[in-house]
């Protein structure tokens, strides 16, 4: 085939019916606030750990959502719990209990 | 005199009190065969030492004549008094009224209580105080009077809490309820039995003598007496029986733990069976309920009266754990003095079995050397003013300093300690550890309460560590800061962690007495209430922290400040976000006093943007 210098992209579509959603089942349960977080990236901005680090909130409750959270147990280790995401989410996201809850389903859903 | 010393009415209180003492050498030996070999050296050393004369007096002063309920209410202090030291007197000078009566040293231990039945002393006139057992008589009579006053009490507390200053009262479980049934039935009883065999015999004090005579004029006394000794041994027994298994298990037990402390017993981390010995101690007094701002804003499971009976039960539930701020009032408020904050992090660490984490991401810095180190901690990095005016006092005061986390918050660990997560929180005290080892510094200072309280108990670093509320009074009483004061007035907000967990009060409030005119708040001290920030809750909804939030402002605002100052950036946070007053941090308002003196660069005024006078 000629190249043209175009190729087709791989198949980003998100298949909500393969993804595993139990982890994002399990938070919506024990932290109702997973539900109103509006991905302004504020936690991660101000995140004492994504100074050094790449832990990253937002991308972490989108990801979640979405059922592809595949690095989540490496990644949460990494957070201190300081609380400086919460104390600047414009939401009123309960974040750090979204990271406990998260713990908690690492060990009882078995991820 | 009737000479007779068994009946078998005795039977069913001999019956459940060899049980109950049963249980509780059971339980009492299990906890200690299960206390750490440092404990149990402790014990031994403690035992023949003059800390259990100590350990004595308190036993007198706290369990018998509750003085720190005294302080409370004076009402309340004498209800728990009367039964606690009314019914210590009753079994002590009881044995002593048998043994006039007995012509043997060594009476069956039932003899005592069920002394007016076995004997009915006609020789001796009611008022006749001239003889010994006339006394003994008198003195018996009192004692009983003395336990049923607090027994009228017992049940207008019922109805009217608040005079007994307790705006809510605790709700009972079964065993509960069975026990203080019986408790309460356990003196009238007595009363009655006593008046009706005085009624069929003569004798009797001032009260069942003429009782019991009133009584035979129109009752038959002589066949009410005998069913009612018997109702009187009955009740007895049910209060034994039920008394492990209530919140009367308090009463044995607190004596013990009060000797454990003496003998410098303390729960350690990770839990203890001294802690378990705590959650025994309760005795469901409910004086933390009004204490508890979690509660306040009607989360009802919260404070350690519920939270304590979860745990003995067995039922805990992981929401009531961790719904709680770790405040501390409630501490402040127990007669008891019962660790609730150690035992509910012991509890939240349950809820975690293998949680990892590995902090070595963190980059070792080049540490240059200096007398003094400054750690920020995460809240002073969210709000920078803070930070920066301590910077500039440092530079200003000449200070050889060196600013430990510039290059970004490295968290302290508490947060993580007030999680249940002690593992990892570990990890990060290393890494800062090494921070300030390497650092040689002289003197620790932080600005966050809460790095404060984890460096000073958890770092054993030998070096002298000082919230910036002190540094700030040292400096200035060392002549090195010079301020001018002002007349606005201002309030001052005891942040949890700084006062009730470091204890620190005065410093605070002497260096803003030097700075401006300081007017108390509602809730002083101890008593304040917490801005609802605290990290210590990871459970509750932005919507009750918020409601918690105002009632530590109403309480502020009480006597028309012109400002709110506060020693903690997690509270000033909190607070300044809801009032239209000014909040301001202790080094804010230093910065602002020195402003006027030597009016800061153009550079510093943008960017700290002290609080104008
Ligand atoms: S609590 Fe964790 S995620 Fe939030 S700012 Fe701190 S380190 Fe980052
Ligand atoms: S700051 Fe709050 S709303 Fe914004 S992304 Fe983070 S959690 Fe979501
Ligand atoms: S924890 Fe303390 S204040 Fe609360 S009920 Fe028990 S003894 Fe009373
Ligand atoms: S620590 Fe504070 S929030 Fe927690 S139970 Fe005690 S008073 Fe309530
Ligand atoms: S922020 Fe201040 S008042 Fe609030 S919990 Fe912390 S120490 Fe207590």
């Amino acid at each position: 085939m000629i190249d043209f210098g175009y190729n087709i992209n791989a198949d980003r579509q998100i298949d909500y019916d393969r993804n595993d959603r139990r982890l994002a089942r399990y938070i919506l349960e024990h932290e109702p606030t997973f539900r109103i977080c509006i991905s302004c990236g504020t936690c991660t901005a101000t995140c004492s750990a994504g100074n050094f680090t790449y832990l990253n909130l937002r991308e972490m409750i989108v990801l979640i959502k979405r059922g592809e959270a595949k690095n989540i147990k490496s990644d949460i280790e990494k957070c201190m719990l300081c609380g400086k995401c919460q104390l600047a989410c414009p939401r009123g996201v309960n974040t750090r209990n979204i990271i406990l809850t998260i713990n908690r389903a690492i060990e009882r859903l078995d991820f | 005199m009737k000479d007779l010393t068994f009946d078998f009415f005795v039977v069913p209180f001999a019956l459940a009190l060899i049980a109950l003492l049963g249980i509780l050498a059971v339980k009492y030996s299990g906890w200690i065969r299960g206390f750490s070999s440092e404990d149990k050296n402790l014990m031994r050393k403690g035992i023949f030492s003059v800390k259990s004369l100590y350990a004595l007096k308190e036993v007198f002063t706290e369990s018998l004549l509750h003085r720190k309920m005294f302080k409370r209410n004076i009402l309340l202090g004498y209800m728990h008094m009367s039964f606690a030291f009314g019914w210590f007197l009753l079994i002590l000078t009881g044995n002593i009224e048998s043994r006039i009566y007995s012509r043997v040293h060594i009476n069956p231990p039932y003899y005592p209580i069920f002394l007016k039945y076995f004997v009915h002393d006609k020789r001796v006139l009611t008022f006749e105080l001239t003889s010994v057992p006339g006394i003994f008589r008198f003195l018996m009579d009192l004692i009983l009077f003395m336990l049923l006053s607090g027994l009228v009490l017992a049940l207008i507390k019922r109805a009217r809490s608040n005079w007994f200053g307790l705006k809510r009262t605790t709700r009972h479980t079964v065993f509960d309820r069975t026990a203080i049934t019986a408790l309460w039935l356990i003196f009238p009883l007595r009363l009655l039995a006593e008046s009706f065999t005085a009624g069929q015999y003569l004798g009797g004090g001032f009260l069942t003598n003429n009782l019991g005579r009133l009584f035979a004029n129109f009752l038959p006394v002589e066949y009410l007496s005998y069913p009612t000794w018997w109702a009187y041994s009955i009740m007895l027994g049910i209060f034994f029986i039920t008394l492990p298994y209530s919140r009367f298990m308090h009463i044995p037990t607190e004596v013990l733990l009060i000797f454990l402390r003496n003998w410098g017993i303390k729960p350690s981390k990770g839990s203890s069976n001294i802690s378990e010995i705590e959650v025994y101690s309760c005795p469901r007094c409910g004086v933390c309920l009004d204490a508890c701002p979690v509660y306040a804003v009607k989360q009802n499971s919260t404070p350690p009266v519920y939270f304590l009976q979860t745990v003995r039960n067995n039922k805990i539930k992981e929401n009531v754990t961790f719904d709680c701020l770790l405040c501390g009032k409630c501490q402040e408020y127990c007669p008891i003095g019962i660790h609730n904050n150690a035992l509910r992090i012991s509890q939240r660490a349950a809820f975690f079995n293998n949680s990892n984490g590995s902090f070595d991401y963190l980059p070792q810095p080049l540490i240059r050397k200096a007398d003094v180190a400054y750690f920020a901690g995460c809240m002073s990095h969210l709000t920078p003013s803070i930070k920066k005016s301590m910077l500039s006092v440092f530079t200003k005061a000449g200070i050889d300093y060196n600013f430990l986390d510039a290059d970004g918050s490295i968290c302290c660990g508490r947060p993580l300690i007030m999680a249940g997560k002690e593992k990892q929180a570990r990890l990060l005290r290393e890494h800062n550890r090494n921070l300030i080892i390497g650092s040689s510094c002289k003197v620790l200072v932080t600005s966050c309460p809460i790095c404060n309280k984890v460096f000073k108990e958890d770092y054993n670093l030998n070096i002298e560590v000082l919230h910036h509320t002190q540094y700030l009074l040292r400096l200035v009483e060392e002549g090195k800061l010079n301020m001018v004061k002002s007349a606005r007035k201002v309030v001052y907000h005891d942040p949890c962690e700084l006062g009730r967990g470091s204890g620190i009060y005065e410093e605070p409030r002497i260096l803003i007495s030097k700075i401006a005119e300081l007017i108390p708040g509602a809730n002083e001290r101890t008593d304040s209430i917490c801005c609802g920030g605290s990290l210590g809750n990871t459970e509750i909804s932005s919507g009750k922290r918020h409601e918690i939030k105002n009632l530590a402002i109403e309480s502020l605002l009480i006597n028309q400040p012109e400002i709110i100052v506060t020693a903690c950036p997690l509270c000033k946070k909190t607070l300044q976000n809801d009032t239209e007053i000014q909040v301001a941090d202790i080094s804010e308002i230093v910065v602002g006093a020195l402003a006027k003196n030597e009016p800061a660069t153009t550079h510093q005024k943008m960017e700290i943007n002290p609080v104008l006078w």
